[in-house]
């Protein structure tokens, strides 16, 4: 039995009006995200015989946003703030048929982010959203792995770096690690995608070189 | 009563893949567009398909075409389907494939750099493009960062609980959103119903608890005609053990990576039993077999992959004579590759990552190293709106329909593969033809009926309004239903045990008419689970007097007295409809003759 199945219990047998959100049971929809005895968890997937049954279990919404009532919070914010980044902009297809060619180790390393299943875990752990509140100035973890796949996707020709600067925050991240360790899907949050969008951001904009280069360069052309 | 009013010329109910590529192409036509969502977007049921989208891009087999695709389609729904809408998705589903890529979908590859394609159970040709075992979650999320950037309003934790006519044709729909449960009002000039399945209404499902029928009820209530709903698929293999995870989907990209199925005197039986029309393409020893999963173009297929209506016969058949694993399933092996190539634990993780995973974590088994126990689970229903295989529009003017909640392509059991295939290919004719259907109209619609908004309302708040002492909740009503449809109208049926089951459906009717909702309106599931019993009732009855009419077994429908194919059952659709006096009408529909060079390609095929 997992977390989720007793939660549905109290729900069919004591409190009918209990609210919680949960879809697949099978951790693949990334509904039923909540804070079991103070970690970020998913409830499908946490059985409780892996947690101490001596003592009760607390079960508690994310904390990082607003509640609803009971276990639901409002993740709104989430969708909106994915609503300001880029969308996919291919190159022209590599085939006359309109397709494209890509080697499976290109397609290796955004698949890894693909697989979000976007319960929102990462952004209620991580300290800038959930201590400081800069919901408005950060688009937390979750959004980072999202333009990471985009940047790093093998067809991809837009430019996100500097919107990752300024309107993403990318600069709050301290590289704490949090989002990593609460991912149910395994991504390597910070390693894979966050670290290499902030070198991205550094190269632009903090190279002193890089800078000079783009200058004389401009001036040049 | 009071209720926030919105208007768009195309609304979509349901933002699974069917959904979300209608509203797509609706916006993309230039109209205003609508989409209701009963979870948060991106959670739909969609997200749990696995083994892949089905589409003849002869990627990795050459000797693939539409063709084939559509005589597969064909021979595994039992020639019922609907040909025209066979023919359509065969032809268009490489497109719509490819389009995903163009939106940023990323497929796993082949050695050129093309889209990989596996085997899968009743496809000829490897066929299904695929992202290891979770295609479904890249097809919707590809789906719903491309949508989100085209203006579609989309409208989350929203629940439609009538469709609103004016004469003939749909004018709206009325509803209510989770967060307050405040009443919404649609005005749309045309809707289309994506609602998907009715998986709830069986106790073992792989089904989430938003499948309960609700656009086959919405459509049903409208005047809609309902075809083809004694055809459930029964999945032939769903976890059974924990009790908290039965049901959930085993994906058959497990049998297409070599697993096989054997019972617990170690045989593996489904060689014991393979159909006629399929003797000639399967294979009848186990090399060959292995040969076949392995991409050997000369082998042909293990009985493994024989269609889930054959396959989950024969798992209950081991499991009834009393050759089943001790919780009541067969095994299902992966592991045993082992001893066919090296590194094997590391293809398992590759090929079925989310596989190794779920039963790692639920169930404590690591697949590369023990067998799976299986059971068939609830998955799919291949009946539905009735709709023109042109267009997707129903007997209602201006009520469309795409994927599960639709029938006719899958005809009495849809192949694995092709039922992502079929939501991207019909999901976007839906959208087309709905965005069309509201430019050429000549006439606006008229108002909005003020008496059909305040029924709806009315019927919607009852459940409060009940005395406590009067009714029950809807929780008992919902399992008492979900078990009398496993027991009586299941993998196999009888006339005495539907007929048992009509009854049955009466009861709990008149329970679920006093059923009682407790607390208030705010984000309450318990007066949610009461409404969506009424759908699930709706759809029950449906399949029963279905299952009933068929008086033959065929695909998925099973009947142990009457265990074999009618020539004359071949010939028709069973069609389901509102009479005046509200009660249900079952027909025979004929099924339009196919023309000749479709003929010609499923004799070919042959």
């Amino acid at each position: 039995m997992v977390v989720l199945d007793a939660v549905l219990e109290i729900q069919a047998r004591q409190a009918n009006d209990l609210a919680v959100r949960w879809n697949c049971k099978a951790g693949k929809c990334g509904s039923c995200s909540a804070e079991i005895n103070g970690s970020p968890r998913l409830m499908c997937m946490t059985r409780l015989s892996s947690l101490p049954l001596q003592d009760p279990i607390t079960v508690e919404p994310m904390r990082a946003f607003p509640a609803i009532k009971d276990l639901v919070t409002d993740v709104s914010w989430n969708f909106r703030a994915k609503q300001t980044i880029s969308p996919f902009k291919p190159r022209p297809p590599d085939a006359p048929d309109g397709t494209w060619r890509m080697t499976q180790s290109d397609a290796d390393r955004v698949q890894e982010f693909r697989k979000c299943i976007e319960c929102f875990l990462c952004q209620d752990v991580c300290h800038v959203l959930r201590e400081h509140r800069l919901h408005e100035q950060f688009i937390g973890p979750r959004l980072l792995v999202y333009a990471a796949a985009l940047e790093m996707h093998p067809l991809d020709t837009e430019d996100r770096v500097p919107a990752l600067r300024a309107a993403g925050g990318i600069g709050y991240c301290n590289i704490t690690k949090c989002c990593t360790k609460v991912c149910p899907e395994g991504i390597t949050i910070t390693d894979n995608a966050i670290i290499p969008l902030k070198e991205r951001v550094v190269d632009r904009f903090y190279d002193p070189l890089g800078r000079l280069r783009r200058f004389f360069g401009r001036w040049a052309g | 009563m009071t209720y926030q009013t919105h208007e768009h010329d195309v609304l979509v109910i349901g933002a699974g893949g069917a959904g979300l590529r209608a509203a797509i192409e609706a916006s993309a036509a230039g109209v205003s567009v609508g989409l209701i969502c009963k979870s948060l977007l991106g959670k739909a049921h969609t997200v749990m398909a696995e083994g892949g989208i089905a589409a003849a891009l002869a990627n990795v087999d050459e000797r693939d075409s539409w063709k084939i695709h559509f005589a597969d389609t064909m021979r595994g729904g039992q020639y019922v389907n609907n040909w025209r809408m066979a023919e359509l998705h065969a032809k268009e589903a490489p497109d719509r494939v490819r389009e995903l890529e163009a939106w940023g979908a990323v497929f796993d590859r082949t050695p050129d750099g093309r889209i990989l394609q596996r085997n899968f159970g009743g496809h000829k040709y490897p066929r299904l493009a695929h992202v290891g075992d979770r295609t479904g979650l890249e097809l919707i999320r590809t789906l719903q960062d491309h949508g989100i950037h085209r203006g579609i309003d989309v409208h989350m934790e929203c629940t439609i609980v009538a469709l609103l006519k004016d004469g003939a044709r749909v004018v709206g729909a009325f509803g209510y959103e989770r967060e307050r449960g405040r009443f919404k009002l649609f005005r749309a000039r045309a809707v289309v119903l994506a609602t998907g399945g009715i998986g709830r209404a069986y106790r073992i499902s792989s089904n989430s608890w938003e499948s309960t029928g609700d656009g086959h009820a919405l459509a049903y209530h409208a005047g809609a005609e309902l075809m083809d709903m004694e055809f459930v698929q029964f999945h032939p293999t769903g976890m059974v053990w924990p009790p908290g995870v039965q049901g959930i989907l085993v994906t058959e990209g497990v049998r297409g990576e070599g697993g096989v199925l054997v019972n617990s005197a170690g045989r593996r039986f489904m060689f014991d039993d393979i159909p006629e029309l399929y003797r000639t393409q399967t294979a009848d020893n186990e090399e060959e077999g292995w040969r076949y999963t392995q991409g050997d173009r000369s082998a042909r297929r293990p009985p493994e992959l024989l269609t889930r209506d054959h396959v989950a016969r024969c798992i209950v058949r081991e499991i009834k004579e009393g050759r089943g694993s001790p919780h009541g399933g067969v095994f299902l092996d992966i592991s045993g590759i082992g001893k066919r190539m090296a590194n094997a634990a590391e293809h398992i993780k590759r090929k079925l990552p989310s596989m190794y995973h779920q039963f790692k974590e639920l169930a404590d088994i690591d697949i590369t190293r023990e067998p799976m126990e299986v059971g068939p689970t609830t998955h799919y229903v291949m009946g539905g709106v009735r709709v023109d295989a042109e267009t997707q529009m129903s007997s209602v003017l201006g009520l469309f329909a795409a994927g599960e909640c639709a029938a006719g392509i899958n005809g009495a059991n849809r192949l694995g593969g092709n039922s992502l295939s079929d939501l991207l290919v019909l999901g976007k004719r839906a959208g087309e033809f709905a965005a069309g259907f509201v430019r050429n109209e000549r006439h606006h619609p008229g108002p909005i009926d003020a008496g059909q908004v305040e029924a709806a309302a009315r019927r919607t708040l009852e459940p409060f309004e009940r005395d406590r002492s009067e009714g029950e909740g809807p929780y008992r009503i919902q399992h008492d239903l979900q078990e009398m449809m496993q027991d009586l109208v299941g993998i196999v049926r009888t006339e005495r045990e539907l007929l048992r089951a009509v009854g049955s459906i009466e009861q709990l009717s008149a329970r679920a008419r006093r059923v009682k909702a407790s607390g208030h309106r705010e984000y309450n599931p318990g007066w949610h689970a009461a409404l969506d019993l009424s759908n699930l009732l709706t759809v029950s009855e449906a399949i029963t007097r279905s299952a009933l009419e068929r008086k033959e077994s065929r695909g998925a429908h099973f009947r142990g007295d009457y265990p074999s194919k009618d020539a004359q059952f071949g010939r028709i659709n069973i069609i389901v409809r509102k009479d005046k006096d509200g009660s249900m009408q079952v027909s025979r529909q004929p099924i339009p003759e196919m023309p000749a060079e479709l003929k010609q390609i499923i004799q070919e095929n042959e």
